[in-house]
């Protein structure tokens, strides 16, 4: 995809926005209008080369844009004449209003109490500016996942850029409990649809992966983490630990396929009446027991043979509950 | 070449901009096109190119209005672009909306939904609203958009054009190539799905952008069907994905165990029969809380209903029959 190169339309589009700020400035510093415009001088001063060229051609109306490249080339002040017309930004096209009004619905989503009024007041600005009609906004609709919205990520990921500590406010469900805990970050992954951190936690002085919605808060210190060159886990296939993984071997019928979408799988090769035989990594034989019991009767273990025997077990173990005397 | 074309776009834009009259084709060749030359292969260079750039200049947001370019006979057509339709209208804003629009900015981590949200935010930087993010202590969510899919369709959307793309079911083995018009994209629980007119089904349908499996192709022209009217995505993505009726279970928990089910019950309660265990009544989809019960093994009874008992009980003589 070239969507992030700069086409000629992209060019376009910026100068028909940075002509009408000019003209009613009348002159500007090179640098302010960069930084007005979140861009570099070179590139205005590129698009402003174009502008110099417009409007050469015979048979085009009205008087030549005048660009003042002495000024621009000297004193780097930018003057622009003659092009009144241009007066005005051109209205948003349906892509960009479609894009920046669900940005801000996102936003309306996940704002906090005291922030809703002000984002609401700027949606509703943006949503008339766009117009009303069947066409002038395009069909997206997003509800966030709690991770998406999420206060603490953008806390991890700066904090994992700049290698830095994080304390944090976990909830343990299983014990109920807020602990409190120093971690050295390491990274961000998503295992279906959660987010986890994964970390070096002093407080357990261990490796840990903490499910990032059960991170009630987290704050970036200035302290260093230990190691800055610790990469991150691959969490993929069983989260709670760091040890050593096993490679299991599933045989997935059709209804079980999905899992390749969802885990990292590292071989697959077709079986008999349509199944499907995978190879995973696995840190934690519980994480796999689990998953194969929730994909009851479409996946089995090959291999390694204790797993199998395992899972089944497990397997009878839960069935006996119903076929016998229940819970004791 | 990318340079020449910028030229082209801004002297068509300027020409046509605020004309009084429909500016015929003619004059916009000599005008703009002047490196056709007036032969068959170059009248056809010139269509092509032409096409294009309209097209380009609407996607920058310009309304270009085609008509009757002479009083007395309608087949000569021309083109103008109204200034007042193809103005942003005049939008204050106070300074903490201005911060909350740089932080919309930040929403997009697919590359083509941001740009086009700079795009929208530079037209508001063209009106002299200063943006400054910094001022404002909220933190935006971010968004992302990873599937190769999402691209060609978003485009396919914008553009109304058909699309056609190999699409794997999770029950079937082989990938099956799907004709569709899309309407709309939509994300829920951290995925995307397409909705829109599956042409060979001649339905409603929606596909998980993550199981399109091979390149989404776009076929026919642009504007080639219409969306009806007061369409809405959401609650079509909503209604077209396989659901299943709600239950409330009860089920009894071995202490300490089945962590999820105890954080979304509706209580959690001592075993009246003093086995020791927790009865939990929880209320969700029946296949989801069999799936999940599955999960915790031997940690977790279904009391009741019967047909989520039932579900249980048969998977797990499956699973006994094919590993013993």
């Amino acid at each position: 995809m070239t969507s992030t190169a700069d086409t000629a339309p992209d060019q376009v589009a910026r100068l028909l926005a940075l002509v009408p700020y000019l003209l009613a400035r009348g002159e500007v510093r090179l640098d302010e209008a960069a930084a007005h415009f979140d861009t570099d001088a070179d590139q205005i001063e590129r698009d402003l080369r174009l502008l110099f060229m417009t409007g050469l051609s015979p048979g085009l109306p009205g008087d030549l844009i005048e660009v003042d490249l002495e000024a621009l080339e000297g004193q780097r002040v930018i003057r622009v004449d003659n092009a009144d017309y241009l007066a005005r930004p051109v209205r948003f096209a349906p892509a960009e209003a479609t894009a920046l009004v669900v940005a801000l619905r996102t936003m309306l989503d996940s704002a906090p109490p005291d922030a809703q009024d002000v984002v609401r007041r700027t949606l509703a600005k943006l949503e008339e500016a766009a117009g009303t009609g069947a066409d002038d906004l395009l069909r997206l609709h997003v509800a966030p996942s709690p991770a998406e919205i999420s206060t603490v990520v953008p806390v991890l990921e700066r904090a994992i850029a700049a290698a830095h500590q994080v304390e944090l406010t976990y909830h343990v469900p299983s014990r109920d409990q807020q602990t409190s805990r120093v971690v050295d970050p390491r990274g961000l992954s998503r295992v279906e649809d959660l987010a986890y951190l994964d970390a070096w936690c002093h407080t357990a002085q261990g490796d840990r992966a903490f499910r990032v919605d059960r991170i009630l808060a987290a704050t970036e210190l200035d302290t260093p983490v230990a190691d800055p060159s610790a990469r991150p886990r691959d969490l993929t296939g069983g989260w709670f630990t760091g040890a050593d993984t096993t490679t299991v071997t599933l045989r997935l019928a059709p209804a079980a396929r999905w899992v390749t979408e969802y885990y990292a799988v590292t071989g697959r090769r077709p079986g008999a009446d349509g199944t499907l035989e995978v190879d995973l990594e696995v840190a934690s034989e519980e994480w796999l027991r689990a998953l194969v019991l929730r994909l009851a009767p479409h996946a089995v273990v090959l291999a390694p043979d204790d797993f199998a025997r395992s899972f089944s077990a497990s397997a009878r173990a839960t069935l006996s509950l119903y076929e016998g005397d229940g819970v004791t | 070449m990318a340079q020449q074309r910028a030229e082209r776009l801004m002297n068509l834009h300027i020409l046509l901009l605020g004309a009084t009259r429909f500016v015929t084709k003619d004059v916009i060749r000599r005008a703009c096109y002047t490196e056709h030359p007036e032969t068959t292969a170059g009248d056809e260079a010139f269509e092509r190119a032409f096409e294009r750039d309209k097209d380009a200049l609407r996607q920058i947001g310009a309304v270009i209005e085609v008509g009757s370019a002479d009083a007395y006979f309608d087949d000569e057509l021309g083109y103008r672009i109204p200034t007042e339709q193809t103005s942003l209208p005049e939008i204050r804003f106070e300074s903490d909306e201005a911060a909350v629009l740089g932080l919309a900015a930040q929403v997009w981590q697919q590359a083509t939904l941001a740009k086009a949200t700079g795009r929208a935010l530079a037209k508001l930087k063209g009106q002299g609203v200063e943006i400054d993010p910094s001022r404002l202590e909220v933190m935006a969510p971010s968004i992302a958009a990873d599937e190769p899919a999402f691209e060609p369709l978003w485009d396919a959307v914008g553009k109304r054009r058909h699309v056609s793309f190999p699409y794997q079911r999770a029950t079937e083995t082989e990938p099956a190539t799907r004709r569709f018009q899309p309407w709309g994209l939509v994300r829920s629980s951290g995925r995307w799905y397409v909705v829109g007119h599956d042409v060979d089904r001649g339905e409603e349908r929606v596909f998980r952008l993550s199981r399109i499996v091979g390149p989404v192709k776009p076929t026919g022209k642009s504007g080639a069907y219409v969306v009806p009217p007061g369409t809405d995505v959401r609650s079509l993505a909503r209604r077209l994905s396989p659901s299943f009726p709600s239950v409330r279970a009860e089920v009894l928990l071995r202490p300490a165990t089945g962590v999820g089910l105890r954080r979304r019950a509706e209580s959690v309660t001592p075993d009246p029969d003093g086995s020791g265990w927790d009865l939990v009544v929880v209320d969700a989809p029946v296949r989801e809380l069999a799936d999940e019960i599955l999960t915790y093994g031997p940690d977790v009874l279904v009391r009741s209903p019967y047909a989520l008992r039932t579900e249980i009980v048969e998977r797990l003589r499956a699973v006994v029959a094919v590993t013993s």
